[in-house]
């Protein structure tokens, strides 16, 4: 792992990211849309509000989840 | 649906009634899981009358994510109010950040709380689910908790300050129906707020019965989904729910053992002797 990069994991899956990317970046990546209406982020286990994404870049060892509602009962 | 609907003058539609400072013009919740398709679902939630219904929080799939209109647009353009649940939870850890989760994605504090204790039988874990209805409560939550069909667990949830109490009427996606009507009633008469009977029903008679039985909503899911024909399926099921609502504001007849005639003995006629 270079000095340039940071190991975080995203819904479970691990990645290689840049430090500089923040978690609204990365929303966009997930879902396509960062401004896309119902989705929420926790970052290691607290929900991480909706204002703050891209105030708040990833650190090493970060646990990212990114949620929607689906079908459900 | 504030207008009246043809064939049913005199009966209480829409039955206007509040949960968790909601205020919702059908008794009837559905879950929005296992159709046959997007459109099938949404044409069982229209012949449902239904105006709240329950969402999962999942992982967002990058591949589907792309995938035409979300959920949560579908819905919420058909004037929706969305239910989201703890649904796959098995510790009140997970149930909290759940709906936390769902309250940032979905903007409501009102949570459907699943604390389950396996997958073979999805029943509730009343001591997980205890623990997670007050942490909840505390963090401001209105919560409607799925609980065992036990009246004590019930009292404890509604000293804990839920919004509502859904007994099961059954496992979910069972389709046994009420399988305890006493208990049922029993946590009815004790609850000062609202009690809705959430999984187990199976077809439009279980309805009936709970609303039968006072309770104030029903939620269900797989008993409309998964029917031949979901869409009337849901229609019965709306029919249902106001025949028993309607039955139980009547109020029934009391059950007695032996027979009792109907037409009067007085002036009966004797039959002479044939010959």
């Amino acid at each position: 792992m270079s000095a340039d990069t940071i190991a975080v994991h995203v819904n479970a899956e691990p990645r290689l990211l840049d430090p500089r990317v923040a978690i609204g970046d990365l929303v966009r990546q997930v879902v396509g849309d960062a401004a896309a209406r119902g989705v929420a982020v926790a970052r290691n286990g607290e929900v991480l509000p909706r204002a703050a994404w891209f105030d708040t870049t990833l650190v090493d060892g970060d646990v990212i989840e990114i949620v929607r509602p689906v079908q459900g009962g | 649906m504030s207008e009246e609907q043809p064939g049913t003058a005199g009966l209480a539609v829409p039955d206007t009634w509040e949960v968790a400072g909601m205020t919702l013009h059908s008794r009837v919740i559905l879950g929005t899981s296992r159709y046959p398709s997007t459109q099938v679902l949404l044409d069982a939630l229209e012949a449902a009358g239904t105006g709240l219904v329950t969402v999962a929080i999942r992982r967002v799939d990058p591949q589907a994510a792309s995938a035409g209109e979300s959920l949560y647009d579908l819905l919420t353009e058909r004037g929706l109010q969305l239910l989201p649940n703890t649904a796959g939870c098995f510790t009140a850890r997970e149930a909290v950040l759940t709906a936390e989760l769902a309250r940032e994605a979905l903007g409501t504090s009102v949570i459907k709380l699943e604390v389950i204790a396996d997958d073979e039988t999805l029943l509730p874990d009343a001591e997980e689910l205890l623990i997670a209805a007050r942490e909840l409560v505390a963090r401001g939550f209105q919560v409607l908790p799925y609980t065992n069909d036990d009246p004590i667990t019930a009292r404890k949830l509604e000293e804990i300050g839920c919004a509502a109490v859904m007994p099961l009427g059954a496992p979910i996606g069972s389709g046994l129906g009420i399988r305890n009507p006493h208990n049922i009633q029993l946590i009815k008469e004790h609850a000062k707020i609202p009690v809705i009977v959430d999984a187990g029903v199976g077809t439009a008679s279980d309805v009936a019965v709970a609303f039968e039985l006072g309770c104030d909503g029903v939620l269900m899911n797989t008993a409309v989904a998964q029917a031949h024909d979901p869409v009337r399926m849901a229609r019965a099921m709306r029919a249902a729910a106001i025949a028993g609502r309607e039955a139980f504001l009547a109020g029934r007849m009391p059950r007695q053992w032996y027979a009792e005639a109907s037409s009067p003995a007085l002036g009966r006629i004797n039959a002479p002797a044939w010959p």
